[in-house]
Parts: structure tokens; C-alpha cells; sequence
């Protein structure tokens, strides 16, 4: 019986900063409004009767689509800035330990615990291995792609000599090909992040109702609880 | 010395006013303030005429068809006959032996000074085989002329990119004339064909100013492909205010909506047609109600349906588009998710069975 373990009050520790949980639910947000906006730039909605100049439907699309972008990509900029100032667990999903064995183990071991093989998930303060390496395969790289080739393609429109043609359009669309492949790329790597928040938003109510430590509220006031009072397996 | 521009045009009975009028068309057609009239006229009395060599490749001929046709009637006779055309296999009088000897003849007197203009590309397998001029491939003919030319001009999509006979499988292995060629400036004049004023417009510029124009990191002239159609397009109103052709016999159709849902690929198509237009300024593939094709883009051939806006991934085996391959992956992943729910419940089910026996 676990009953004794529960009455123990566990010490919270605070680990999500509040620029961090800001730019979290931002960047959720923008992502959001980017993917409904986005596809249905490739896919525009039915026409809509009427004259042209009375209309505006696929021009406020994109003007939200853009607007997003550039919360997106500016929002990306502040996180990494706040990667360094931050504490710790700010860094986490941005710099991987590569070279370290036991943290691979700890990959293995979370791989174990969602293939229920393992019986027990290991306590973590921060981010679990697997999740920091999904995070910064998917998301991290994710966002940096959809940054460089959103703004390639937001180029062409603003056209040679602004600042976004020459910083990402200038190279970006011949590095693909022409602009076509950018545009279909932009749209894979879409399904890609959104593949990502399936997951994402998946396991962190899993991992709140069945690991050892919260993680929906957690992301709400920045603290992280405990269930148990054993020791965590990434403490310092 | 070879006749000036001006001595040639006279010859031809042309009067000073229209030679006049034709630099300010010209400086207009260039982008040019009225100031530089006087300056293309100047060029044209003193300066001589540039000897082009025109080598045809692996082509349709539609680029000189093109080019034939330039647009106010002018330049159809002074295009022709301001650069000293000194060999176009295509149009010259001469043939066999004769034809092939002013090749070597041009690059004797003007060695380092001509224009290579090349119209096709030519095919690297069968050691070239399947495209031969004169008895020799035309790669040959090709490096030889290009080793000892000023500049060289890639007419088209082909000389350019490729176009069809380099579209996947391109058994003949034909290749844009950049990959065979260094060390030359090459200015790339993609289309298929391009629009004849953009042709006659790169040479003009460079007989005013005696040097190449401006060109954008793909080597095109920056004057003529620093915009989309779609920047340009007189439909672009119906596109903003989100109204589509969504079938070729529909309402919006007869009414000449935005042909963005039928596949046009003018958003992603760097050109002047919807600015100059065709066949003196007549029309162009939009205002005849088909959505652009994209021809003056690389590989335009290999990048999927015309008719669709979003293309076939063909490295996927079967031709699926990015929606396709993304919402499969995402089926998936949703899917995985599902089955690992009703995993994760009937665990935990499982365990508080253990907890409360």
C-alpha cells in the first residue's frame, strides 16, 4: 500500500519561468492560427459570391497567417534569448546531451515505459529524455524550418530589396529548387508539427494522470509536484 | 570595321524619327527614364555591332520563333540586324561545310568579343549522340564556341534549366548549358519560349551599355524576373477577395476568377508575361483563361500536375501531394495515439485492480 507515501508532503520545485509558460501557450496559439491559415492557403475555402472589391476573404487568411508568422518566429527569438538568461530547464530542450550514456539510457528507458515494458516511470523534475529529444527533433527544428522557409516564401510577395527577400528568399528558393518545392516542403514540415502536437498534447495528459510528477499544471503556474517522495532521477 | 547599329538600320530605309522613337521605346521597355533615350541612341549610331554566334541544341525552335516575333515592329528588323548575326543555323542562307567554316572564322576575328547565344542544351550519354551538328555532337561544338566567346546567353527553359528533354527520365542526359560551361558569364533567359521583348530587351540592354545586365542569384536578368505573375496578374483582386475557378466550365470561370485552385503556377513563377504579355502585347495564358504552367521554372516538368495547387512528391513511389503524405502521417501518429490510450487505460485499470483487491 502506497498510502503512507502520499501523506507526505513532497516539496514542489519551480521549474517552468514565466517568460517560458508566456512563450509556451503564445507559441501554441500562433501554431494554431498558422495551421488553419496555412492550409487553407492551399486549399482556399469555396468562393464566395459577389463582387471582388467587396470582398477580402482570402487576403484577411493570409493577413492572420502572416501576422502569426511573425508572433511565431519573433516568440521563437525571445525563447532562445531567455535559453541563456534563463534557468536551466529553459536550456533543456534546446541543448542535448549527445555524448552522455546514461541519459540515452534514460531514452531507452522512457521508450520502455511507453511499450509497457517498464512498470514504473523514473521521477524527473524537468523534461524526460525522450520528450526533450522529441521536442527538439520535432519542434525545435521544426520551428526553425517553418521560420526560414515561411519567411522565403512571405519574401517573394514583399519582393527584391526588402529585407525578408534578401535575408531567406535570396537563398532559400534556389537551395530547394524553385518556389514550388519551398511551398511543398512548407507544407510537409506542417503535417510534420502536427504530427508533433498529436503526441505532445497526447502525453502530457498521460504522463500527468500516470508518472510520478505533474505536468498540465505545471505549465500553468510553473511549479512541478511530486506523487511520491523518492528520490529524482535527474536531480542535482 | 563593322557597320554601326544606325548605319545598318538606315541601310534598311529606316528614318531617324522611328529610330528615335524606337530608343524610347526601348529605354521604356527597360525600365529606363526618358533621359536614357538619348543615351541608346548614341550607342546605336556609334557603336558596332556585336557578333552573335546562335547555336541550336537539343530544342524545339520555339525561343527563335519567339524571338521573331518581338513585339513593336522595329525591333523585329533591328534586333535582327543589330547584332551581326554571324551564324544561327536556323535562319543563315548557308550551308554544310560553308555554314560550319563561320563558326571557326567568327572566333579567328573575334576572339573573346562575340555573344554565344545557345537555344537547347545538349546530351551528355551516348557521348552525345543524340544531338549532332555537322557530323560532330553538339556538346563539341558547344565548349569549343563557349572557350573563346565574351558572354554567353542561355535562351529558354532548355539552355536554362533543361525543360522536357531533361524531364525525369531524360534518357539522353541533356543538361543546361551552366553545368557544361564555367568560367563564362551566362545569362539566363528561362521560358518556353521566353517572351520575345524580354529577348530583344537582354540584348538591347547590353549593346547600350556594353555590359550584362543585372541578374538575380539564378543568373536571370533581375529587369525582367524579379517578379511573380501573381504580383502582376490583373486577376490577382479575385484571388484577395477569395473567389476561384473551381471547375474549367463553371460560373467563375465565364466571370475570370483567380485560377489559383486549378493548379496556376503563377504564385510561384518568376516572368514578365503578365506585365508585357504576348504577341504584342495581346494576351497571355491567365487572360486566355488557363492558369500559368510555370515554364520559365526550373524542372517545371517534373513538379507535378499543372492543374493542381498543390503538386505530386514523387519521391514518395506513387504520386502523392503534401496534404496526402502529411494527413497520412498524421492518421498514423492519431491513430497510435488512440490504441495507446486504450492501452494506458486498461493499464491503470489494471493497477488500481491491484491497489483496492
Amino acid at each position: 500500500m502506497t498510502s503512507k507515501a502520499v501523506l507526505k508532503s513532497e516539496p514542489a520545485v519551480y521549474v517552468y519561468e514565466a517568460p517560458v509558460r508566456l512563450w509556451h501557450w503564445v507559441n501554441a496559439l500562433s501554431i494554431t492560427v498558422l495551421c488553419i491559415t496555412g492550409y487553407f492557403i492551399g486549399k482556399p475555402l469555396p468562393s464566395v459570391p459577389g463582387e471582388a472589391s467587396e470582398n477580402f476573404l482570402m487576403g484577411y487568411i493570409r493577413f492572420a497567417h502572416f501576422a502569426a508568422g511573425y508572433i511565431f518566429a519573433i516568440g521563437f527569438l525571445f525563447r532562445i534569448y531567455w535559453a541563456l538568461v534563463g534557468n536551466e530547464h529553459a536550456r533543456q530542450i534546446f541543448m542535448l546531451p549527445l555524448f552522455n550514456r546514461s541519459w540515452w539510457g534514460g531514452v531507452w528507458h522512457e521508450i520502455k515505459w511507453y511499450s509497457f515494458v517498464t512498470k514504473e516511470p523514473r521521477k524527473y523534475t524537468g523534461h524526460n529524455p525522450l520528450a526533450v529529444l522529441t521536442m527538439h527533433l520535432m519542434l525545435v527544428w521544426g520551428t526553425v524550418f517553418m521560420i526560414v522557409t515561411g519567411f522565403a516564401l512571405y519574401g517573394e510577395g514583399t519582393g527584391m530589396g526588402s529585407w525578408q527577400y534578401e535575408w531567406f528568399s535570396s537563398w532559400v528558393i534556389p537551395l530547394f529548387g524553385q518556389s514550388q518545392d519551398v511551398h511543398t516542403w512548407h507544407r510537409l514540415v506542417m503535417w510534420y508539427i502536427i504530427c508533433f502536437i498529436i503526441v505532445h498534447v497526447y502525453v502530457a495528459i498521460r504522463e500527468d494522470i500516470m508518472s510520478r510528477q505533474s505536468l498540465v499544471s505545471s505549465m500553468i503556474s510553473g511549479w512541478r509536484t511530486f506523487k511520491d517522495n523518492r528520490e529524482v532521477d535527474d536531480g542535482h | 570595321m563593322t557597320e554601326t547599329f544606325y548605319e545598318v538600320m538606315r541601310r534598311q530605309g529606316i528614318t531617324r524619327r522611328s529610330f528615335m522613337k524606337y530608343c524610347s521605346l526601348t529605354a521604356a521597355a527597360l525600365g529606363l527614364g526618358p533621359a536614357f533615350a538619348p543615351r541608346i541612341a548614341e550607342a546605336m549610331e556609334t557603336k558596332p555591332r556585336i557578333p552573335v554566334i546562335w547555336l541550336h541544341g537539343l530544342e524545339c525552335t520555339c525561343c527563335s520563333e519567339s524571338f521573331i516575333r518581338s513585339a513593336h515592329p522595329l525591333a523585329k528588323d533591328v534586333i535582327l540586324s543589330m547584332v551581326s548575326l554571324d551564324y544561327d543555323s536556323l535562319v543563315m542562307a548557308a550551308s554544310g561545310v560553308q555554314a560550319e567554316a563561320i563558326i571557326e572564322e567568327t572566333i579567328e576575328k573575334y576572339d573573346g568579343n562575340f555573344l554565344l547565344a545557345v537555344e537547347g542544351n545538349p546530351p551528355l550519354n551516348q557521348e552525345g549522340m543524340s544531338c549532332i551538328i555537322g557530323g560532330k555532337p553538339f556538346l563539341e561544338q558547344l565548349t569549343h564556341a563557349a572557350k573563346h566567346c565574351k558572354a554567353i546567353v542561355s535562351w529558354g527553359s532548355c539552355a536554362s534549366y533543361g525543360c522536357v528533354q531533361a524531364a525525369k527520365p531524360n534518357p539522353t542526359r541533356a543538361t543546361p548549358v551552366h553545368k557544361v560551361v564555367h568560367g563564362k558569364p551566362i545569362i539566363k533567359v528561362p521560358g518556353c519560349p521566353p517572351i520575345a521583348e524580354v529577348m530583344t530587351g537582354v540584348i538591347t540592354y547590353m549593346v547600350t551599355f556594353d555590359r550584362l545586365p543585372q541578374l538575380d542569384r539564378q543568373g536571370r536578368p533581375k529587369m525582367f524576373y524579379s517578379q511573380r505573375i501573381h504580383d502582376k496578374c490583373y486577376r490577382r483582386p479575385h484571388f484577395d477577395a477569395g473567389q476561384f475557378v473551381e471547375d474549367w466550365d463553371d460560373e467563375g470561370a465565364r466571370k475570370g476568377y483567380c485560377l489559383y485552385k486549378v493548379g496556376c503556377k503563377g504564385p510561384t513563377t518568376y516572368n514578365a508575361c503578365s506585365t508585357i504579355r504576348w504577341n504584342e502585347g495581346t494576351s497571355f495564358p491567365i487572360q486566355a483563361g488557363h492558369g500559368c504552367i510555370g515554364c520559365s521554372e526550373d524542372g517545371f516538368w517534373d513538379k507535378g500536375s499543372w492543374y493542381a495547387r498543390l503538386t505530386d512528391i514523387k519521391q514518395f513511389g506513387v504520386e502523392r501531394n503534401a496534404d496526402q503524405v502529411g494527413a497520412t502521417a498524421a492518421a498514423v501518429v492519431g491513430a497510435a495515439t488512440a490504441a495507446h490510450i486504450a492501452a494506458s487505460a486498461v493499464k491503470r485499470a489494471m493497477q488500481k485492480g491491484d491497489r483496492n483487491p
